[in-house]
């Protein structure tokens, strides 16, 4: 079986342009939602109570909203979670009041409504937890940004690292667009997926850079363009199969995964999908622009002696 | 040129017999068992108390599977849950009678039932976070600056006496912030307290201000010491934690220090969520001092008047005010232990104190100086004070035992002596983060994740076979054994297992599909370019690696940044997700090669390879290479 028969290389840079309007306009769409309507915080980060409890019938969200209200909550979220029976209900953090008061006391006037109501798990975080682990997320993407950067700058050259880094944290405004956009909860878990889709992401962007720098070896005819043209055709098909079986197993746990793995599976299935247009469309072309050469990439002497270069010996 | 030497192929052999044989136990499930540790630092779980359990099952009639000794604990497994309740309440009467003071801790635990030669190899199955298995997770935080202002207090109280002792006159003591300001007439008195302060209080640094013709001493807690005052306080919590604990009966708890002034509690298993919280979640800590028997204290105690300087008022557990010294004579800090009991004499229900050494002398000395009078024992949860017990002082107390007697019903007693024991916090704590699983919810969530993993599993799998024929096989092969490894490996380093975590194994296989892919194309690649199938096999892996490699290491970056900076449901993922990429760059590298050259490499004269279609641009038309 072969999906991909492509005859002659594909002339993607003729269009990059395009590719990268559209990508900008997504980019600004994201941003701007994202600054209008802001991210929907688990309360992981913004300290509170999750509270999931489970009835025998489908559960009525009025009463239970009704029955928290009476306590004298302010904001509180009833929402169903999964299926009809799991509620969910969040509290925001109040000062003076232990998490174990606040969940019992719902639990209890939920109880004496319904008696069959069971209490499936309850989640409670501090302000200040809160705080620190959005910091936490924040040094960790850094962390994630410059490491990669760095290793790229030192493998390839700084060009293809800055490319490669602009388009995947595009990728990654990108997520975040959609879940400010649709107002999907933003976890931890989320945010664990948002950092793998980087470093996945990533990947992608190497693959092409390792044909790119292969290529300038083997063809000294052809001109940056043509070389990127040819590098992007030819790992074109192992670029989509690739995404396509990581989106197997993504899509099994947005399937089968339950409630919990939603979001951090949706988070990775726009990360995936996203990838693929911006490490093959965004990537190269941004490093083309950045007016990357053979000369970047090949240093004549320094070729010959190098042992860990794993591609010198590439040569026809 | 496709061939590997026997050593390399002995790699994969052992290694794929470790991760069969680590893998094992996690197929074996759980069965039901009765755990019984240690509930005091003093008491060592032996042969002994595994011969006293042995008894106990046998008198009871009830059968164990097994019984053994490890760890400092016993567990005994048992076929149901009927018997494993059966011997916990016998085990249970036989180790800890009622009314004493329990030693031990039997609790119900849950134990793999894997063969005794696995577990001799120390393979046991993976663990299982509370997310998967149900249970709670708090993390406390530890109130450092009210330890430290406690401390102040309590020197505070030593100075004042020290300075009588010592004929030192000063023109008031007192405590302002985590400061103690001393008031003195003249320069002969200063030198005097200094040297006093020097000479008994290492831990403090003096500051003078000369005020007129008087002077003000401040003095403060060292840096060092009040580094040191913290380090104590968070470990008599975590002891004290330990303690209450201990009476919930839970089989394997975690209580750890995380941080400076932080500390994480988990209790698997644990399912009346309710009464850990209550008894966790009482941050309390404990002060005796003299009620103020002054007509204008009994005044302020009966009409609500003005409350006499020096004393506080303050109420009972029935609601009457009291109306109480500001002095402390002693802290939870000198209380060792709390139990209720029966008086010798009157069997009437008492609470029994024992105090440390220097709560033994500090309360012989007021006991001596006080006798008739009312001391009053408060128990501050959140700030708020309450007198639990306000007994009168009948006799000299020495030797640091003390009986609380009157008006008591057991019941009482036991919840008394449970608020003493409690009350021996060295700082109050609040819960932070909590995290409450049913035990439903964790069965559901492991269904969840593994149904992820097996249908992604095979799907890919499945896909590769039929696009890539024999190598398809070979790379679903490869990416089974990753999976083993993945899983062997989680066993052997006993890391814990959560949600996330089973969701960044799904991952891991996603993306350890890729290096296959990425090979599987290049050797397809140097076919259509029309190299000899050998050639094209080797220059595919070879090809291949250098691009593996790159980008396996910016997904090990993102992994390591998560494993740093995460904490909680992120940290279990990023365990998974790194040890994840290093195995699948051994198995899909190093182990289907081995495959590949064992089917492909001993053929000098190989036609064509099995890798699905090789399409040919220049033909116009597909050709098959196989």
């Amino acid at each position: 079986m072969e999906l991909f028969k492509i005859r002659k290389d594909i002339p993607f840079m003729k269009h990059a342009l395009v590719f990268n309007a559209i990508s900008f306009i997504t980019f600004a769409m994201a941003v701007f939602f994202l600054f209008t309507k802001g991210l929907h915080l688990s309360v992981e980060f913004t300290g509170g109570t999750l509270m999931e409890v489970s009835y025998s019938q489908p559960a009525d969200l009025n009463k239970v909203r009704g029955t928290v209200s009476t306590l004298g909550f302010s904001e509180v979220q009833v929402q169903n979670f999964g299926t009809a029976r799991d509620v969910m209900i969040r509290l925001p953090a109040q000062k003076g009041v232990s998490s174990a008061q606040q969940s019992e006391k719902v639990l209890t006037a939920l109880k004496a409504d319904n008696a069959e109501v069971t209490l499936r798990r309850t989640e409670f975080v501090g302000p200040q937890v809160g705080d620190e682990l959005a910091q936490d997320g924040l040094k960790a993407l850094a962390f994630v940004v410059i490491g990669i950067v760095i290793y790229l700058a030192i493998r390839f050259e700084w060009k293809f690292a800055v490319s490669a880094i602009i388009a995947n944290l595009h990728d990654v405004i990108i997520i975040l667009g959609f879940f400010a956009f649709f107002q999907w909860e933003f976890s931890l878990a989320v945010l664990a997926a948002v950092l793998a889709v980087l470093g996945y992401s990533v990947n992608e962007s190497v693959v092409i850079f390792d044909r790119i720098r292969e290529n300038f070896r083997r063809y000294r005819k052809m001109n940056t363009v043509e070389i990127i043209d040819n590098a992007i055709t030819s790992t074109i098909s192992r670029t989509i199969i690739t995404h396509g079986s990581t989106q197997i197993m993504v899509l099994s746990m947005l399937l089968f995964g339950g409630e919990t793995l939603h979001y951090f599976a949706m988070a990775l299935t726009i990360g995936i999908l996203f990838g693929i247009y911006s490490s093959v469309f965004v990537a190269a072309a941004i490093a083309m622009w950045l007016g990357i050469q053979r000369e970047d990439l090949i240093k004549p002497l320094k070729k010959d002696n190098d042992p860990g270069d794993e591609n010198s010996g590439a040569v026809v | 040129m496709n061939r590997y030497p026997v050593w390399k192929y002995a790699i994969i052999v052992i290694a794929m017999l470790l991760g069969v044989v680590y893998t094992l136990p996690n197929f074996f499930g759980e069965a039901p068992a009765v755990q019984v540790s240690s509930g005091k630092a003093t008491i060592k779980v032996d042969t002994q108390t595994l011969q006293k359990v042995e008894d106990a099952l046998k008198a009871a009639a009830v059968n164990a599977q097994t019984v053994t000794l490890e760890g400092g604990s016993i567990r005994a497994r048992f076929e149901n849950t009927d018997e494993q309740l059966k011997a916990k309440d016998a085990i249970q009467k036989a180790l800890t009678p009622e009314g004493a003071d329990p030693q031990y801790v039997v609790a119900l635990n849950l134990v793999s039932r894997s063969p005794a030669w696995l577990t001799s190899l120390h393979a046991s199955p993976m663990y299982l976070g509370l997310d998967l298995r149900g249970g709670v997770h708090f993390m406390l935080q530890v109130d450092m600056q009210a330890a430290l202002t406690q401390k102040v207090e309590s020197i505070t109280g030593d100075l004042r006496s020290l300075l009588r002792e010592k004929d030192v006159r000063h023109g008031g003591i007192s405590r302002n912030g985590q400061a103690i300001e001393i008031r003195l007439r003249d320069a002969q008195q200063l030198e005097a307290a200094k040297r006093v302060l020097s000479a008994q209080f290492a831990d403090l640094q003096t500051q003078e201000v000369a005020e007129g013709t008087e002077f003000r001493l401040t003095a403060s807690i060292k840096p060092e010491a009040a580094r040191k005052v913290q380090e104590q306080a968070l470990k008599q919590n975590i002891t004290t934690l330990h303690n209450r604990i201990n009476e919930l009966g839970v089989a394997e708890p975690v209580i750890q220090q995380q941080g400076l002034d932080r500390i994480v509690v988990q209790l698997p298993g644990v399912q009346d969520t309710a009464k850990a919280k209550d008894i966790l979640g009482r941050t309390a800590t404990l002060e005796v001092r003299m009620v103020d028997e002054s007509t204008e204290a009994r005044g302020a105690e009966q009409a609500g008047g003005i409350v006499p300087f020096g004393a506080e008022r303050y109420l009972e557990r029935d609601g009457r005010p009291l109306i109480v010294k500001k002095q402390v004579v002693l802290t939870g800090d000198n209380l060792t232990d709390a139990q209720p009991g029966f008086d010798g004499q009157t069997q009437e229900p008492v609470v029994n104190l024992t105090l440390d050494a220097k709560g033994a002398r500090i309360f012989k000395d007021v006991t001596r100086d006080n006798v008739g009078k009312r001391m009053a024992i408060i128990l501050f949860e959140k700030g708020k004070g309450e007198v639990v017990t306000a007994p009168v002082i009948r006799a000299e107390i020495g030797g640091g035992r003390v009986q609380i007697s009157g008006r008591m019903t057991t019941a009482e007693a036991n919840d008394t002596a449970l608020l003493l024991r409690a009350g021996s916090l060295a700082a109050p704590m609040e819960i932070i983060e909590e995290r409450t699983i049913g035990p439903s919810l964790g069965a559901e969530n492991i269904a969840k994740g593994f149904n992820s993993v097996t249908w992604g599993f095979l799907v890919i799998v499945a896909f590769m076979v039929v696009y890539y024929a024999m190598f398809g096989l070979f790379s679903g092969i490869a990416l089974g054994v990753n999976l083993l490894f993945l899983v062997a490996i989680l066993s052997m380093l006993q890391a814990t297992l959560t949600l996330p975590g089973m969701a960044a194994m799904a991952l891991a296989l996603g993306m350890a599909i890729d290096s296959n892919v990425l090979i599987n194309e290049r050797v397809r690649e140097e076919l259509r370019n029309g190299v000899s199938p050998q050639a094209a096999i080797h220059a595919g892996y070879d090809r291949a690696w250098a691009t593996i490699f790159d980008s396996n290491i910016t997904t090990l970056i993102a992994g390591v940044a998560l494993l740093a900076f995460g904490s909680g449901p992120v940290r279990g993922f990023a365990v998974v997700h790194c040890i994840g990429i290093l195995t699948s760059m051994f198995s899909a590298v190093f182990f289907s090669r081995g495959l590949v050259n064992l089917w492909y490499g001993g053929k000098k004269k190989l036609k064509s390879v099995s890798i699905g279609t090789v399409w040919r641009p220049e033909g116009g038309s597909a050709v098959k290479a196989d």
